[in-house]
């Protein structure tokens, strides 16, 4: 026994348990790593003659040239309707979706559907909506537009059912109790419970309606991207940097509005 | 105050006549304004945007059109070209968030206030982070595609760019919230800095940081579906020529295909984030 | 006494004193001292219990003999090594040479008893050691043995958010006891553990120290614990050292000197 099994002393005398699950995952990891960097081309050389390029990126990018403001502004303007409107007509659309998915509100045969639609309008990315749409409408604001409602439907809707779910169902069951309506049920027993929430998921929605506003141009869909992407094929790199900057400029503003908003309601 | 003076003068059924209102005066005022601004973005957003009426009236016929030229999807198309491709959006969005640890470590490290004491470095970190989640992933692959050339170099640059303003947020947040004790202890037992970060704060954010690293690989795996639209690389790249080229049989294909392995790295994801947390 | 501590350092051998404080100050908002020049010098073997109200200074004390808090003034000299201007690695070399224990154990809760216990060589072993967890053999072997004598020989393995109080603050001791340390400073070791719990650890404490050799000097808030393990009791209040001196010296006129107040006694 003892000769060929460590006795019991011995084996106490083992100071850690080999990780080897995590050892071999970490070099799997970096195995992974160089093999698919060799399969996408990517080398020290191709990495420091990027380098160089990107120096000279930079160097054409400074100073931002902001005399092009009125087509810039356009464009911003334009962002900033389409962010406006589709996260409006996103929000109307999501309240009765979102209440119809709720699976301790509905009977399943609705909420089921309901949710698959949901969940497909989230797991498209939003830029792919806008190829689509544009394909379909054509190019501009409206494209962008719808694109972005399809977004905000995939987020506030799944969010705001979610919300309903948690909500506690004896408030509910009280106001059934006093003879109420499935409307006044919803505005009195419903509402009161999700709304700080809903208000919350809208707000970000509107934020990140916002960022995704400017860059649905590049796809044909309207806004600044557009003007974004054709200063890119023209090598107008001063141009270029005076965009991002305002991009990032506007995208700060309004994360600080929806800052302020956010600890006003609470 | 008012209402309790002044009925004992003047009216004395004024206690009787109570009014009930939902609101005080203020509030109804604060919540009308906010009404109002909200309702009036909307009319100038609507009576200003540059939307032609007809494309409007038409949409829902164009995109029911759309739908049945895509139905079925033609399955033939999906090996090589599309597999190809797919698997090269994976290696762009791992790849892409691996590379993004190598930036976003050390600028979490700077960003944390408890680890980096010195104030200037916190704002110029803090400011690197918000700078990188402030550009799209489309917008950085923009600009590397303007310097390393179409391609997926392009594409993992951009991924992992844009995952350091993500990454380095969470993670400098995670090492704000760990537990000062432990990092004392090994102090006073005159451990150098490394030390002290591998054996008191790494321990305490692992979970997170996995955790961390599982969440960023799933948005890049959406991500890096598009883009291959603005030249660097993956399946967005077979996408736009799909659509360019009026294939929709084929379009619908790699949208099916980007809808699985979307859904399969969700799957993935949750599995191993229960697993490790 | 003055002509001692400003001569070169004798052996260390012949010092009667492990460490000795000198006008110590500890401001952390200017004007406001939290200790008002403490003058104490402790004997290289026993335990010295400092006991006094909550927010005496106490521990702020303790945290500038290793500097996890930085003094204002006045000397600190460990065996005849100025503590006080000490930076970077000649700092960490002196506090690897003095060992702590916690209120709240200060384990690092996801890592196993062992590496616990093992951490306490940090200040010796290079990173990559520590990294790889390649420590000399010598280390490990001694963890052991002093997991054996704090009596929880089975959990090595374990990891530390999986133990007791009482056993977190044994790897607490053993992890202190792994410096080797020339002095061991233990700030409220038993105010988090239940009364039983409390003598046990403390009995460990000085049983271990004293096997070792190390002197202790232990902040602490039961009174009876202090006069029972101690060699000597020094009171503080007020940011001032009030008693001074062995446990069969300490009468009631002296706790109402220190704590004030006398309804409690």
């Amino acid at each position: 026994m003892s000769a060929t099994h460590p006795s019991p002393e011995a084996a106490r005398r083992v100071a850690f348990a080999p990780n080897w699950p995590m050892r071999l995952a970490l070099l799997a990891i970096v195995a992974y790593a160089i093999w698919a960097s060799s399969r996408l081309g990517l080398s020290w050389d191709r990495l420091g003659h990027g380098l160089g390029e990107g120096g000279r990126l930079l160097a054409r990018m400074v100073p931002p040239n902001f005399e092009r403001w009125g087509l810039l502004l356009e464009g911003m303007l334009e962002s900033l309707q389409i962010a406006v409107l589709a996260s409006a007509i996103g929000i109307a659309i999501s309240l009765p979706l979102g209440v119809l998915a709720a699976r301790n509100l509905s009977p399943w045969w609705i909420s089921g559907p309901v949710r698959a639609v949901i969940a497909v309008c989230r797991s498209l990315h939003y830029v792919i909506v806008a190829i689509l749409f544009v394909k379909a409408i054509g190019f501009g604001a409206l494209a962008g537009t719808a694109a972005l409602v399809v977004a905000s439907v995939g987020f506030i809707a799944k969010l705001f059912a979610e919300a309903i779910e948690e909500i506690s169902m004896k408030q509910v069951e009280a106001i059934r109790a006093t003879g109420a309506g499935v409307m006044k049920v919803l505005a009195y027993a419903v509402l009161p419970q999700v709304a700080s929430r809903f208000i919350g998921f809208c707000l970000y929605q509107l934020d990140s309606n916002l960022r995704n506003s400017t860059l649905v141009g590049i796809v044909g869909a309207g806004g600044i991207g557009g003007t974004l992407f054709a200063a890119f094929k023209r090598f107008d790199y001063d141009f270029v940097a005076a965009i991002l900057l305002s991009i990032i400029a506007l995208i700060f503003l309004a994360e600080i509005i929806s800052g302020r908003v956010r600890a006003a309601l609470r | 105050m008012n209402s309790m003076t002044s009925p004992s003068f003047g009216d004395p059924m004024a206690p009787l006549r109570r009014e009930w209102t939902r609101h005080t005066p203020g509030q109804r005022l604060s919540r009308f304004a906010v009404w109002l601004v909200c309702v009036a973005a909307i009319v100038w957003a609507v009576r200003s945007i540059d939307i032609i009426p007809e494309f409007l009236a038409d949409a829902p016929e164009q995109m029911a059109d759309l739908l049945i030229r895509m139905w079925p999807p033609n399955v033939a198309h999906y090996y090589p070209e599309v597999h190809n491709a797919l698997i090269e959006t994976l290696h762009i969005a791992t790849l892409g968030t691996l590379f993004c640890f190598i930036l976003a470590v050390p600028l979490a490290l700077m960003a944390a206030r408890n680890i980096c004491p010195i104030k200037p470095l916190n704002v110029v970190a803090q400011f690197s982070l918000v700078a990188s989640r402030s550009v799209n992933s489309l917008v950085w692959a923009l600009l590397f595609v303007a310097i390393f050339g179409p391609g997926a170099a392009a594409g993992v640059f951009a991924i992992a760019f844009r995952s350091v303003g993500f990454v380095g947020k969470l993670l400098s947040e995670a090492l704000e919230e760990t537990n000062h004790g432990p990092r004392e202890a090994l102090r006073a037992a005159g451990a150098s800095w490394g030390a002290e970060m591998l054996k008191g704060v790494w321990p305490q954010v692992q979970p997170a940081f996995w955790g961390i690293a599982l969440f960023r690989w799933d948005i890049n795996v959406r991500e890096s579906a598009v883009l291959g639209l603005v030249g660097a690389g993956g399946i967005g790249l077979v996408l736009d020529d799909a659509i360019n080229f009026f294939q929709w049989d084929r379009v619908s294909t790699v949208l099916l295909a980007i809808l699985a392995v979307v859904l399969v790295a969700e799957i993935i994801v949750t599995r191993l984030r229960s697993r490790l947390l | 006494m003055s002509a001692t501590l400003t001569a070169a350092p004798p052996p260390a051998t012949r010092l009667e004193h492990a460490l000795e404080i000198r006008g110590l100050f500890k401001e952390y908002t200017a004007g406001k001292p939290v200790l008002k020049g403490i003058d104490l010098a402790v004997a290289a073997e026993g335990i010295t219990a400092i006991i006094g109200p909550s927010g005496t200074g106490k521990s702020t004390l303790l945290r500038c003999i290793n500097r996890l808090v930085e003094p204002t003034r006045g000397e600190i000299r460990l065996r005849g090594t100025e503590l006080t201007g000490l930076r970077g690695r000649d700092l960490r070399l002196a506090r690897r040479r003095i060992g702590m224990v916690f209120q709240e154990y200060n384990l690092v809760e996801r890592l196993t008893v062992m590496e616990n216990v093992l951490s306490g060589r940090l200040g010796y072993v290079p990173f990559w050691r520590a990294w790889l967890r390649k420590y000399p053999e010598a280390d490990i072997q001694r963890a052991f043995m002093l997991l054996d004598a704090v009596g929880l020989p089975e959990h090595a393995t374990r990891r530390a958010d999986a133990l007791s109080g009482g056993q977190r603050q044994r790897v607490g001791i053993a992890r202190a006891l792994m410096q080797r340390p020339e002095i061991l400073l233990a700030d409220e070791p038993t105010s988090s553990l239940d009364p039983r719990t409390a003598v046990e650890v403390l009995e460990l404490l000085a049983k271990l120290t004293a096997a070792e050799n190390v002197p202790v000097i232990i902040n602490i808030h039961n009174v009876d614990l202090a006069k029972r393990y101690a060699r000597r009791i020094v009171g503080m209040a007020g940011g001032s050292v009030i008693f001074d001196g062995p446990p069969e010296a300490l009468q009631t006129h002296h706790l109402q000197a220190i704590y004030g107040g006398e309804d409690w006694l």
